[in-house]
């Protein structure tokens, strides 16, 4: 008993380490004082003036369009090349894991670094293009790590039944073997969208003056002070996150159900 | 942000590979691979090369390795050593915080493993930089843990601006990718194994020790991987929470970028990129089956 009351209170001091800061965010943006530090009593006005905030929402808009495009992109090439990879011999396809791995594990610093210097080298003016290339770059990982698995469990013989059943090979990769990867290549996406949105460094090096993103933004308010409005914003984000997440696992929940009755 | 050992959890369990090399049926498939060694080609391994003809050239055009000796610079010295002492530290943190919570998960019957890497993950989803600086309203002089110690009449704790508030900022922020890796394996764990042990007459202790502990070797060897680098090569979190006097590796480079110093802030990149590359080399090692099967 004592020890299931230790190993209980020990996850809880966990999670509550790993949130309370996100409730302190939620409740800064509830506080009508302008002031991080100072409690000035509650309030709904940042909410209303988020929407007026130009320069938020244009950063917001940058921030959505490029993890969708990026993610998007990525998904593409990063499923095409997984089904490659899949069927490669096993030398090409340690290298083919190896360079994959590369941007995974170097560090962000190092990635955004290397990208500005070649975006430099070519004379290539840094923007929303140089940005939205290098989210791809290290987006297509995720992709094909989440595309291989589903890749193995796939039977090979039902494309070749396919195939004999007179279906082109393209016919028979979107009605055979796409809907059963499909789960990957959603994950693959998802995970893409969410390391573009949350990136800073790589965008920090790789963006030119004009562009914003969330982050960006952030970090150029870090000195003088953040507005309250992206407590509000971020507020907002992270609810309708936990919404969808919430709703996806019960959907899940109630298909899983009526097999646990039989 | 990098989330990189959670699509072990999400993606089910694979059985194991029945068929080879081009298990597909589908022969000829290598093109679909074409613009994605063309994108690595001229996104990933261009750009490396790019980043060592700047460290060792100077504005001249001129081969030097000046900036890599740059490291040996006092100022350059001193913050490389901070970066290792911190992320050292909060990687030894980070380890034994979370293989205690990977054992208590793993443990507890919840069948849902999603639902667990769920809450794990899901702070990620509020800017990591709003987090950390959240942190700054914790750690303050008139923060909310000095409000309360200040109620209890306790003394005043002065953390932020320190190293401690780095290492913290640090095992906040990464602690994730310390504990998923590591349930990860645990989850997979075959139970009679451990079973055995205990038939065979192995106390707790033993069956840890020589059972669990051996076998989740590779979940942590890539947790740390995962803690170390980021945490080595950070500026962000030491620019938040350690003030403008603690200076790391990091914001020595990013400050030699953000001056134009771009053949300088190379070269020490290429210094870091050296202990980046020990940590990978020992990962890889310990990936034996070289496709990431047990990492991810």
């Amino acid at each position: 008993m004592v020890k299931k009351f230790i190993e209980r209170f020990y996850v809880g001091l966990i999670l509550f380490f790993l949130y309370a800061p996100i409730i302190i965010l939620i409740i800064l943006s509830f506080n009508s004082s302008k002031s991080r530090s100072k409690w000035g009593g509650f309030t709904l006005h940042w909410y209303k003036e988020l929407f007026k905030n130009q320069s938020i929402m244009n950063a917001l808009y940058t921030t959505l369009i490029i993890a969708f495009l990026s993610a998007l992109v990525a998904t593409i090439i990063g499923t095409a090349a997984a089904i490659a990879i899949n069927s490669m011999k096993k030398t090409p396809r340690t290298i083919m894991i190896a360079i994959t791995n590369i941007p995974m594990l170097n560090a962000d610093i190092v990635t955004g670094i290397s990208l500005m210097l070649l975006f430099v080298a070519m004379r290539y003016t840094l923007g929303f293009t140089s940005v939205l290339i290098s989210h791809i770059t290290f987006n297509i990982p995720y992709v094909i790590l989440s595309v291989m698995p589903k890749l193995k469990q796939l039977n090979p013989h039902t494309f070749e039944a396919a195939l004999d059943l007179g279906a082109s090979p393209v016919y028979a990769f979107f009605k055979v073997i796409l809907p059963d990867i499909f789960p990957g290549v959603l994950t693959g996406f998802f995970l893409a969208f969410t390391m573009s949105l949350d990136d800073f460094v790589i965008t920090h090096f790789t963006k030119g003056p004009e562009i914003n993103t969330l982050s960006t933004k952030i970090y150029t308010e870090v000195r003088k002070g953040i507005k309250p409005e992206i407590y509000a914003l971020s507020t907002l984000m992270f609810i309708a996150v936990l919404l969808l997440l919430v709703l996806i696992n019960r959907r899940n929940a109630d298909k899983r159900e009526p097999i646990k009755k039989v | 942000m990098k989330i990189r050992n959670v699509l072990n959890t999400i993606t089910p369990k694979t059985p194991s590979q029945k068929n080879g090399a081009g298990s597909l049926g589908i022969r000829n498939t290598k093109w679909l691979s074409f613009p994605y060694i063309l994108w690595m080609v001229g996104f990933i391994i261009i750009p490396l090369i790019v980043i060592l003809y700047y460290g060792l050239t100077t504005n001249d055009k001129l081969l030097t390795l000046d900036n890599i000796k740059s490291i040996l610079d006092p100022i350059n010295l001193r913050s490389l050593r901070l970066a290792l002492e911190l992320s050292f530290v909060s990687t030894v943190i980070c380890l034994l915080l979370a293989y205690p919570l990977a054992m208590i998960l793993n443990k507890s019957k919840m069948k849902s493993n999603s639902f667990i890497v769920m809450i794990i993950i899901l702070p990620m989803w509020m800017n990591f930089l709003l987090r950390t600086i959240a942190w700054q309203n914790i750690l303050e002089r008139t923060g909310i843990i000095n409000t309360v110690l200040k109620f209890f009449n306790l003394p005043m704790l002065n953390i932020i601006n320190t190293p401690s508030a780095i290492i913290l900022g640090m095992v906040y922020n990464f602690l994730p990718f310390m504990v998923l890796p590591i349930y990860n394996v645990l989850i997979k764990i075959d139970k009679d194994i451990i079973n055995a042990a205990r038939d065979l007459g192995a106390n707790s202790i033993q069956t840890f020790l020589k059972i669990i502990l051996p076998l989740s070797l590779p979940g942590v060897i890539s947790g740390i991987t995962m803690v170390f680098v980021p945490s080595l090569t950070t500026f962000v979190i030491s620019n938040i929470l350690g003030g403008s006097k603690i200076v790391l590796i990091g914001n020595v480079i990013e400050q030699q970028f953000r001056i134009g110093n771009w053949h300088a802030g190379s070269g020490l990149s290429l210094v870091l990129m050296i202990f980046i590359l020990i940590s990978m080399a020992i990962l890889s090692k310990y990936d034996k089956e070289g496709e990431g099967g047990s990492i991810w």
